[in-house]
């Protein structure tokens, strides 16, 4: 890992951080490229949050190194400070200012002044959709207009990096769609992180992704990479009317089939085979199916989604 | 200085976008003027002195009252955690608050001034000494704000820091009271009575202001807002 590599944004060394006896984070090592939308994921309690405030210079590390831009946050915790927009979980704001008003506040102790933060504040209004709240207090905002508002703050000095802690919970499905589209936006220009830990919100907006389950990384890759990685097994799922130990003993007899679980529901039949791994059999048992005369009313590949990588890499320890 | 500034400005709207401002400048001039006029025509005298004798129990009450939220609701409501992670250094937050409350403290004894003009309009009363009162008054109000601050930082709970800053200003107001050191081996006693808030404004109460009391002022406001930096970076040490 080089350290004048110019297309890293953000660069994460052996980072550790201990609270008491309590090691929150262990030994974490990763790289952010820049435009790269990166999911961070991970159970709560994982070691999401207290690794973002190491990143954000809200608390040093215990040991290890954190580079944003190529500056270290030992060595000028200002300037990285000045390279990042963060939304922290739960969204706080001051509930009894207007939302002009914030932003101005926000904009001016993160370095703009004049013109330059009107236009800004102006900029924000249109990008997070706020014009028409400008003068509403923001304890009275609904919670997706607050979500908008932390956003807005986040961007307002148009930060390269930006790290998103939750930025959808709490949110009806109407709002997690407008917010997701809004940063989905943002990172064609920006570097993004993305915490949380719900697993279709990472899979629809990031990039790469990173799993981490008691403070260090379990994985990380593509939602692809990911799911093909952990979902190794082949799974057929199939509904046929047929006589149940012909079935059984007809798919078993199929080329690469592991395993056969049938299961009667009313007069059809459900069926599950587990095949070897990258071999396609759909055809054979749809051929199987045909010769017999049965009638058939499902057939599907099951492959492992996010989901199941998730479950398994986090489950139980 | 730009970021004291922003921090200022914020803070000291803060009071007037809530009641809390308005409901205590009233009490406060209420409450003060009618203890002090209760006596004053009994004394026939056309001076302050019992108004500024009886200020240093008042702020006792009142000055943790305007502090409790500054740090506690921050802290609750999580807004330091997004404040601290923005480039502003922690005494400059610190500074900042130290000011808005302040100011609102100020504000509070200007418009107390209209019993001065009252005193004025019936009698003779002595100008200088009352200025040096006012004076005297806006620096003890600023080293029980420096407590009071410090006391929020501390917790989360307002209510919480109100109390201890009642508690913590009482000690430290009675610590150098004749009654106290009285108990004391009387080596220490130039020394608690030196420390005590109480001694130190017993001559800002006649109108006589001694730089010894503005050193000690100065040093209670100047400790108090280094515990308060502390108390805010401790997120920082291990």
């Amino acid at each position: 890992m080089s350290q004048t590599n110019d297309s890293v944004m953000l660069e994460v060394k052996d980072l550790n951080k201990k609270f008491g006896g309590m090691h929150a984070v262990k030994n974490l090592n990763f790289e952010v490229t820049k435009g790269e939308i990166l999911g961070f994921l991970g159970p709560n309690g994982a070691g999401k949050t207290t690794t973002m405030r190491m990143i954000t210079c809200y608390i040093p590390p215990t040991s290890g190194s954190i580079r944003v831009d190529g500056i270290d946050t030992k060595d000028d915790d200002l300037a990285v400070r000045t390279k990042i927009g963060y939304l922290p979980e739960s969204t706080p704001l001051y509930n009894d200012m207007l939302v002009e008003e914030y932003l101005k506040f926000v904009g001016e102790l993160r370095g703009l002044a004049g013109a330059k933060l009107k236009s800004r504040i102006d900029d924000m209004f249109n990008v997070c959709g706020l014009a028409k709240m400008a003068k509403r207090q923001i304890g009275k905002l609904s919670k997706g207009y607050r979500q908008r508002v932390g956003l807005a703050q986040a961007l307002i000095t148009d930060p390269p990096l930006l790290i998103l802690d939750e930025p959808t919970s709490g949110l009806d499905p109407n709002q997690i769609i407008e917010i997701r589209q809004l940063i989905k936006n943002m990172g064609k220009e920006k570097t993004v992180i993305y915490c949380s830990h719900i697993l279709s919100e990472v899979s629809a907006t990031c990039n790469h992704i990173l799993i981490i389950n008691q403070g260090a990384i379990v994985a990380s890759g593509t939602s692809d990479e990911l799911t093909a990685k952990m979902g190794k097994e082949n799974r057929y799922v199939l509904k046929v009317k047929a006589e149940k130990t012909l079935l059984e003993t007809k798919l078993k007899a199929l080329p690469g089939v592991i395993h056969v679980t049938v299961m009667p529901s009313g007069e059809w039949i459900d069926a599950t085979i587990v095949a070897q791994d990258n071999q396609d059999i759909g055809e054979f048992i749809y051929k199987c199916v045909f010769e017999n005369g049965w009638s058939l009313a499902e057939l599907k590949r099951e492959s492992a989604s996010l989901e199941d990588v998730f479950t398994q890499l986090t489950r139980g320890q | 200085m730009q970021n004291i500034m922003s921090i200022f400005k914020r803070e000291f709207k803060a009071f007037f976008l809530s009641p809390i401002a308005y409901i205590f400048i009233t009490v406060y001039l209420i409450a003060t003027t009618f203890l002090f006029f209760q006596g004053f025509f009994i004394m026939d005298q056309a001076d302050m002195r019992g108004y500024f004798g009886i200020l240093p129990w008042v702020f006792l009450f009142f000055v943790p009252a305007i502090t409790m939220r500054s740090w506690a609701e921050e802290k609750k409501m999580k807004t330091l955690e997004l404040l601290l992670t923005w480039p502003v250094k922690d005494f400059e937050v610190v500074v900042g608050k130290f000011l808005a409350s302040f100011s609102l403290l100020v504000i509070v004894l200007l418009l107390s001034l209209t019993i001065p003009i009252s005193i004025a309009i019936i009698g003779h009363p002595d100008v200088g000494q009352i200025i040096g009162q006012y004076i005297g008054s806006m620096l003890m109000g600023a080293a029980y704000v420096a407590i009071g601050l410090w006391v929020s930082s501390l917790t989360e709970n307002q209510i919480v820091a109100f109390i201890l800053g009642v508690v913590l200003t009482f000690v430290l107001f009675i610590i150098g009271h004749p009654f106290m050191t009285m108990v004391l081996p009387s080596a220490v006693v130039p020394l608690f009575t030196y420390i005590g808030l109480n001694s130190h404004f017993e001559s800002i109460g006649r109108g006589v202001i001694d730089s010894r009391d503005i050193i000690y002022y100065l040093s209670v406001i100047g400790f108090f807002l280094f515990l308060n930096v502390c108390s805010i970076s401790s997120r920082k040490w291990e």
